[in-house]
């Protein structure tokens, strides 16, 4: 086959790989049409807006980059607490207050990046664990500013834009929640049909051939990460910012551990498992908890249990095929040129 | 022709395995070498310092004249030097379209770029599809590479490396493993080569050895036993009696 009839094919393929899938649109349009057709659920909603984009920035070191990690409440909480202290002390403003919680997360997630960087799978697991305790203990210690064990008190938000009230049903809340995440998620997107995010998935797959190939693998996976920990800065500057409140279990071990669930419910790798996963837990979480108020984590381990002995694909096949298809899309299919046996 | 890659005292120890001994060997700019000698004769550690994979315990390796001892391999391979793996090092969950236009891109230094998708540059799907077509990949590029037949994977192996655009092309037993049937295709990908790119081959097969390489390196227990033309080589009464015995129940 020449070079010039497989021209077409590659151009596109390379192509087809960044088009918008019509269940993506259909997603979208759900989300949006929530607002308006659940009008009595918005602070639920709201809460699942901000658990699902946590979920995509877990998902971008994890699902795209290969790096696990039982700690990335440690930015959660953190642009929590900035986002809530910066309007308490500096500035009511919830769009100067989220970019501040951003940054702040941002610069976090530069600097314990270097902690990543070498080791396997366990080490990372311990080490970012032991950087999210060893931030939800110093929340602790610093009660003069954080509140300690008692959260942070007294966080009131000047209204969006000047306009919009936080009211308590959330209207406000979930409008600026969804934009927020459906802004954060064409970033993630983009990144991840850039060359920058395959190389990340290159990474993932062979980091000895990654380097092989060129790619300086340390300094990708210091970008991801710090790129991860800013849309965590984000998901937690919004949960601050609309509860008004900011506490320590923000930077617990749970929430670690949640949306590690998230990813593993809604599947890692394609940015909408962690969106899908966080609706499917928040709902599970809601009905459970008014089941069993006390044991609901009792059930959410055993459908965890469930989920990984039976394997996430072969059970969202069975529930949904409409969530297969969200999955990976397999490149399109080369031109007709292409299929003919060379 | 200019030596492009060269080896001084090159040492590695494995505890107390010496692995790589006073090696001391020279490429020239163009030519087709191979590297032969029994398992475990220290062929693929060799290419793993060249590379950068393993640092060696003494010596320097250079390129282009330059001390590259110190490089990371990412340094070394937009130095233009590129290896393929004996056993497979391919990203299984990428197809090679992904994965050519990957090694592309990082080549032409937009591998950084996190904005723009992949092949939206000039010049991308031009290369890719040249690539493709030379390792008559092209009926398979938009199938994960995991799904890929061995031969086919073989093949996308030296693809990959061969976007680099290397001036320094090493290849680690390219047909290992690889049914008879399929053995031709990647021969023939071998064989076609352009002549500007240096090619070491790392290979059993003596056929093979004898038709590519103009001068051969016998490697045995970490040293190098002798180098010459294929005709000095071949006809090494030492040769026959350490390599190609070997090779009969090897
Ligand atoms: N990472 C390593 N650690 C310890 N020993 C090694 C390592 N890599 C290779 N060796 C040893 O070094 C010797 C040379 O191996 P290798 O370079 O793979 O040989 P060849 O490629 O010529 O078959 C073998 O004895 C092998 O067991
Ligand atoms: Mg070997």
């Amino acid at each position: 086959m020449t070079k010039s009839e497989l021209n077409p094919a590659v151009a596109n393929g390379l192509k087809a790989r960044q088009r918008w899938h019509p269940a993506e649109v259909v997603f979208w349009l759900i989300a949006f049409s929530s607002y308006f057709l659940l009008p009595g659920k918005h602070l639920i909603l709201n809460e699942i807006a901000i658990l699902a984009l946590f979920a995509i920035s877990l998902d971008l070191i994890l699902g795209y980059a290969g790096i696990v990690s039982l700690g990335h409440a440690a930015f959660l909480g953190f642009g929590a607490y900035a986002a809530a202290l910066f309007a308490k002390h500096i500035n009511p403003d919830p769009l100067i207050g989220l970019a501040f919680g951003t940054i702040t997360t941002t610069l976090l997630g530069f600097i314990t990046s270097f902690l990543v960087l070498r080791g396997n799978d366990l080490t990372r697991l311990m080490i970012t664990l032991g950087v999210a305790l060893l931030l939800n203990e110093l929340a602790n210690q610093l009660g003069w500013l954080t509140g300690g064990a008692d959260g942070l008190q007294g966080v009131e938000m000047a209204p969006l834009l000047g306009m919009f009230r936080f009211d308590m049903f959330g209207r406000t809340a979930y409008a600026y929640s969804l934009i927020t995440l459906f802004v954060m998620f064409l970033i993630a997107r983009r990144i991840s049909y850039s060359s920058f995010g395959l190389s990340l998935n290159a990474i993932r797959d062979n980091s000895l051939r990654a380097s092989a190939i060129g790619i300086p693998v340390n300094r990708r996976l210091i970008a991801i990460y710090t790129i991860a920990a800013s849309f965590a800065g984000v998901a937690g500057s919004l949960m601050a910012q609309t509860s008004q409140y900011a506490s320590l279990d923000v930077l617990s071990f749970e929430k670690s551990a949640d949306v590690m669930l998230v990813l593993v419910i809604g599947g890692a790798g394609y940015l909408y498992g962690g969106m899908i996963g966080a609706v499917v837990f928040k709902i599970l979480q809601d009905w459970l908890s008014a089941l069993t108020p006390q044991y609901w984590h009792f059930w959410i381990g055993l459908i965890l249990v469930i989920i990984v002995l039976i394997g996430r694909e072969r059970m969202s096949q069975g529930v949904a095929g409409i969530v297969a298809s969200f999955k990976r899309k397999t490149p399109a299919a080369p031109g007709p040129a292409a299929k003919a046996e060379g | 022709m200019a030596t492009v890659l060269e080896t001084v005292g090159l040492e590695k120890r494995f505890g107390g395995l010496v692995a790589t001994s006073d090696f001391n060997f020279k490429l020239e700019g163009g030519e087709r070498h191979a590297l032969i000698g029994p398992n475990g004769a220290g062929k693929t550690t060799l290419i793993n310092q060249l590379t950068g994979v393993l640092p060696p315990t003494a010596g320097k390796v250079l390129l282009m004249g330059e001390d590259i001892t110190h490089l990371r391999p990412d340094q070394r391979v937009r130095r233009g030097l590129a290896r393929t793996f004996q056993i497979n090092q391919l990203f299984l969950q990428l197809t090679p379209l992904e994965t050519i236009a990957l090694a592309v891109t990082e080549r032409m230094g937009h591998g950084n770029s996190w904005w723009r998708p992949v092949g939206s540059r000039a010049g991308i799907t031009d290369e890719v599809a040249e690539i493709a077509g030379r390792f008559h990949l092209g009926d398979v590029l938009g199938e994960k590479t995991i799904s890929l037949p061995y031969g086919r994977q073989r093949l996308l192996e030296i693809a990959v490396a061969f976007a680099a655009r290397p001036r320094v092309l090493l290849l680690d037993e390219p047909a290992a493993g690889v049914p008879e049937s399929e053995r031709h295709d990647i021969l023939a990908a071998v064989a076609e080569l352009p002549r500007e790119v240096t090619v070491l081959l790392i290979e059993h097969d003596m056929d093979l050895v004898f038709s590519f390489a103009e001068r051969i390196t016998v490697m045995v227990n970490g040293a190098q036993l002798t180098a010459g033309t294929v005709d000095e080589v071949s006809h090494d009464p030492r040769v026959r009696a350490v390599y190609l015995g070997e090779a009969d129940h090897g």
